[in-house]
């Protein structure tokens, strides 16, 4: 398609953005991906300057500069440390749309965006072939999965210990729900998300079952989406902008409080991505915004809103949390998580390092494993120095990555949601 | 860079180690100073001693212009390579080799982090005070190249203090010892001292031996609010003459204070004229003693309000304005322009008049902040290089900076180093005859102009 002038005119556009990055060279004590290479293209820096270089036709091999690109988590972890605040998530979403637009999707991206992930009702019958059939259908659902969310795990490619698929997915135990306010006189809505869906539908119960004891009212659409991270970050704009727009349809049926994710990706992509980055039917971004600023993490609406507190500890259970990026860098939700496990009775032990990335970051993952399976062995290493006995996180792509990693190291600790400990623990006090 | 070259220089480093692609490249094309890029022909990433001895031999054997790449976080173009050069990597040399508690020194390989180190000295119960802005990813071998400073420079000098030794390759690949791990020592020439400051332009470091110190017991730290610049600063220039030296001892101005306070949010006067952040430590009687000296001070020159942290919270908020400040000024435009001419202390009111005029002069916005204790400032120009016409203001308004700083009998530089940067200035610090002599000496250590050319003396 385009010639190398045409793509330089491209990233022309990007360069307010690009022009803000002042070289300091910062996120260098901060990139996961740069900590195990110490290759300058691999840290934002780099990757910023070679966007400049592509801008400024200083540079010819636009493939090079697309590779460097795509060796990157989207984890986020130098943005919310940039001295000079640059939106480097935006440059990058952007500068993959533009790179998509220029090489074109890959035929097995294509089938999966276009096939499956924009039609969820195809995507659920397939995985769900997938579930009844582990092995024989494994290794197309696999290919599908592994490529569709973009921090979702590819399940059982190569000599990977992983969460198979759930036997039954969420919207097959919760087909749909809409319940009226209860004591708290909140209603909610609830994303439920592709992993969750089809890997961990007990969280989604867990989450469910908090919510119908703390007397909020639910509102779970059947036909919900995948939330569009993986098209949007393989470049995929079109796809991205059809899910936001079926979502939202969905989502938009009925009075609600607050939306409510139990997936770290999910909520910063709705929060902050689908306002910025829908370029679909303007008449709807009213709407999107109204649904972006109701959307929170259930830890963050269970703490700041129902005001959950601290318990003395009394489960037994010796926890420490890992923090996702996406909740942690994106939307800056730290001390919530924490508290809930404090609150469903747990021993917390901070980890070293709780802040920094698992090294799942989707198609990163799939395209980079040995360099995301180094990331994850560091988050390992320091999730069993803790010397704790389970690892709570708020983020089920993170639960998966770190469960391969724990699992690879014979250390026999259990991986779970903050949720389900809570639920635990409402359960014991009956 | 032909085939043949590239084979030997595998043959040295190993093959995963060698980066030939155009956009490996392009980023070692750069560093932090706002100059243009230079395209290197190849870059290399020895991992360890012997290998980088080679590497560098055999860069002379080739005529290849070669420059030594810490962090690249220098300021003043330092690592931005000679066009078709190499580029050598030290972060494949990062081992700390020993820290010794009895006789307080560390021997370290080049590539180490400055945070990293100082971190690993305080498991020890020691203390590496250079901190540099930059130091959870400046290297040692960086910081010793550019000599540079940090917020401690006032009572714990600056990294030339600390350097007790380093042994580095000159160009024919031999390992040249200097110094050692004694407290004294005048066997020949102070070769380290050489070391200290000469940015890759003279021989790339091997191995460095640092000074290690006991840490201060105690410490406090307090915020002074003043109602102008004037009163602030000769508070600090009073401070002095009353033998107190604080560990550190900070300025920012209006500008400064408004824009940290948009950015964190603290509860910083936004009203005042200027802010001293004041640090001092040591035995925990002489901490009390000269606290409330420095308080009586600030009071006498008309400070208006003072803080006193009372605990580590406190304290944070203090630092941590002044740890904003940079990052919150490099927001607000999307070119910032980090100087710091320097000046002896007394003359830091002088100087700062001297910034108010040339700001006006120049139409430039001008945030100042910095090490006021050492006469070290920072005045920030805040611009957009893409505006050309604004470009030239701020190049004359450099010019004007450099200007005024000799004159009031200050250095070019303080803390970030020549480079290529202030090459063109530094005559008007010394004179002809002192470039002729470092030249001279250049020519012999260094006859094919291999290491860094470009730098420091043009
Ligand atoms: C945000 C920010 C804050 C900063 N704050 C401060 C501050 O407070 N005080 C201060 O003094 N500076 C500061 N600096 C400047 C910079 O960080 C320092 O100059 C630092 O010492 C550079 O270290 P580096 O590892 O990045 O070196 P580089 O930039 O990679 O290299 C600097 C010079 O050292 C040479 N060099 C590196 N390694 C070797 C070696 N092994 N042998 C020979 N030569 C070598 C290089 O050739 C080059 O000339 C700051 C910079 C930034 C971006
Ligand atoms: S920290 Fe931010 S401004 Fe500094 S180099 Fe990295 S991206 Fe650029
Ligand atoms: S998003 Fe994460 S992996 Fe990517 S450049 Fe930033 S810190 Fe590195
Ligand atoms: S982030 Fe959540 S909804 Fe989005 S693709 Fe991943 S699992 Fe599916």
């Amino acid at each position: 398609m385009a010639n190398l002038q045409e793509l330089a005119q491209l990233f022309k556009e990007l360069d307010d953005q690009l022009v803000s990055c002042m070289r300091c060279g910062m996120c260098q004590a901060v990139c996961p991906v740069f900590a195990q290479t110490g290759r300058e293209a691999d840290v934002t820096r780099g990757k910023l300057a070679l966007l400049d270089g592509l801008a400024r036709e200083m540079l010819t091999d636009a493939a090079g500069v697309n590779e460097k690109l795509n060796r990157c988590l989207m984890c986020g972890t130098c943005q919310s440390n940039c001295p000079s605040g640059v939106k480097i998530m935006d440059i990058f979403l952007k500068a993959r749309a533009i790179m998509t637009g220029y090489f074109g999707l890959s035929k097995t991206k294509q089938a999966i965006f276009h096939g499956m992930l924009a039609n969820p009702r195809l995507f659920n019958v397939l995985t769900g072939m997938g579930a009844t059939f582990q092995g024989l259908f494994t290794k197309k659902v696999d290919d599908m999965l592994g490529s569709s969310c973009a921090r979702f795990n590819a399940p059982l490619v190569g000599d990977r210990h992983f969460n198979t698929l759930a036997a039954t997915p969420l919207h097959k135990i919760v087909p749909e729900l809409d319940t009226p306010a209860g004591a708290s006189g909140i209603r909610v809505a609830f994303f439920t998300g592709c992993v969750i869906d089809k890997i961990f539908p007990h969280v989604g119960e867990a989450a469910l079952k908090v919510l119908e004891k703390k007397g909020v009212g639910v509102f779970l659409p059947s036909n919900q989406g995948c939330c569009g991270i993986p098209a949007l970050s393989s470049g995929d704009g079109a796809t991205f902008d059809k899910l936001v727009a079926l979502n939202l349809q969905r989502f938009t049926t009925a009075e609600f409080d607050y939306l409510l994710t139990t997936c770290a990706t999910c909520t910063s992509t709705i929060k902050e991505l689908w306002p910025r980055m829908f370029k679909g039917d303007p008449a709807l971004s009213a709407d999107i915004k109204v649904l972006a600023d109701k959307t929170m993490d259930i830890s963050q609406f269970l703490v700041d809103i129902l005001e959950v507190k601290e318990a003395a500890a009394t489960s037994g259970r010796n926890v420490t949390y890992h923090d996702p990026c996406h909740l942690k860098n994106s939307l800056g939700i730290t001390s919530q998580p924490r508290t809930m496990i404090k609150a469903a009775g747990c021993t917390f032990k901070e980890m070293r390092e709780a802040g920094s990335c698992c090294g799942c970051g989707g198609s990163f993952n799939v395209a980079h494993y040995d360099l995301s399976k180094k990331i994850g062995t560091r988050k390992a290493e320091n999730i069993i120095d803790s010397g704790t006995d389970t690892l709570a996180t708020s983020c089920p792509a993170c639960m998966l990555h770190i469960t391969d990693m724990l699992s690879r190291k014979k250390a026999g600790m259990e991986v779970k949601h903050i949720i389900e400990l809570y639920a635990d623990s409402m359960k014991n006090q009956g | 860079m032909n085939e043949s070259i590239i084979k030997e220089f595998t043959a040295i480093v190993g093959d995963e180690n060698v980066m030939t692609s155009e956009t490996d490249r392009h980023t070692y094309s750069y560093d932090a100073a706002v100059l243009d890029t230079a395209m290197p022909s190849l870059v290399v990433r020895p991992d360890n001693s012997e290998a980088l001895g080679k590497t560098v031999k055999l860069c002379n054997d080739n005529g290849l212009p070669l420059t030594v790449r810490g962090a690249g976080t220098n300021l003043s173009g330092g690592t931005i390579p000679h066009p078709g050069g190499v580029v050598v990597l030290t972060n494949g040399l990062n081992r700390i080799l020993e820290i010794n508690e009895e006789d307080l020194y560390a021997v370290v390989e080049p590539g180490v982090i400055t945070a990293t180190f100082a971190a690993e000295a305080a498991a020890c119960g020691l203390f590496y005070p250079p901190d540099p802005g930059s130091q959870t990813v400046s290297t040692l071998g960086g910081n010793v190249a550019e000599n540079a400073g940090g917020l401690r420079g006032l009572k714990y000098g600056v990294t030339k203090d600390y350097v007790m030794g380093v042994d580095f390759w000159d160009v024919n690949g031999n390992l040249i010892k200097t110094g050692s791990r004694t407290v004294k020592c005048v066997s020949g020439y102070n070769l380290a001292g050489l070391m200290v400051g000469s940015e890759g332009t003279l021989g790339v470091f091997d191995k460095l031996i640092l000074k290690l110190i006991p840490p201060p017991k105690s410490s406090k730290s307090m915020m002074a609010i003043f109602s102008s610049m004037k009163a602030a600063s000769e508070t600090v220039s009073a401070i002095i003459a009353s033998r107190i030296i604080p560990a550190t001892l900070e300025i920012m101005d209006n500008f400064t204070i408004r824009t940290v306070e948009n950015f964190r949010h603290a509860g910083l006067p936004t009203e005042a004229a200027a802010l001293l952040l004041i640090e001092v430590d040591g035995h925990p009687g002489q901490v009390e003693e000269e606290a409330a000296l420095v308080e009586q001070i600030c009071r006498q020159h008309g400070a208006s309000e003072l803080k006193v942290a009372s605990d580590a919270a406190e304290r944070d908020v203090i630092w941590q304005a002044r740890r904003d400040a940079l990052p919150a000024l490099a927001k607000l435009k999307p070119t910032c322009v980090l100087e710091d001419a320097t000046v002896p202390r007394s003359k830091i009111p002088a100087m700062i008049q001297a910034l108010d005029e040339i700001s006006r002069e120049f139409q430039l916005t001008i945030g100042t902040f910095g090490h006021a204790g050492d006469g070290n400032l920072h005045p920030t120009i805040l611009t957009d290089r893409r505006d050309a016409k604004e470009w030239q203001r701020v190049e004359k308004g450099i010019d004007e900076i450099f200007k005024r700083a000799l004159e009031l009998g200050g250095t070019l530089s303080g803390e970030h180093g020549i480079g290529l940067a202030k090459a063109k200035y530094l005559v008007l610090e010394t004179n002809r005859g002192t470039l002729d002599y470092c030249r001279r000496m250049k020519s012999v250590l260094d006859p094919k102009n291999i290491l860094n050319p470009g730098k420091i003396i043009g």
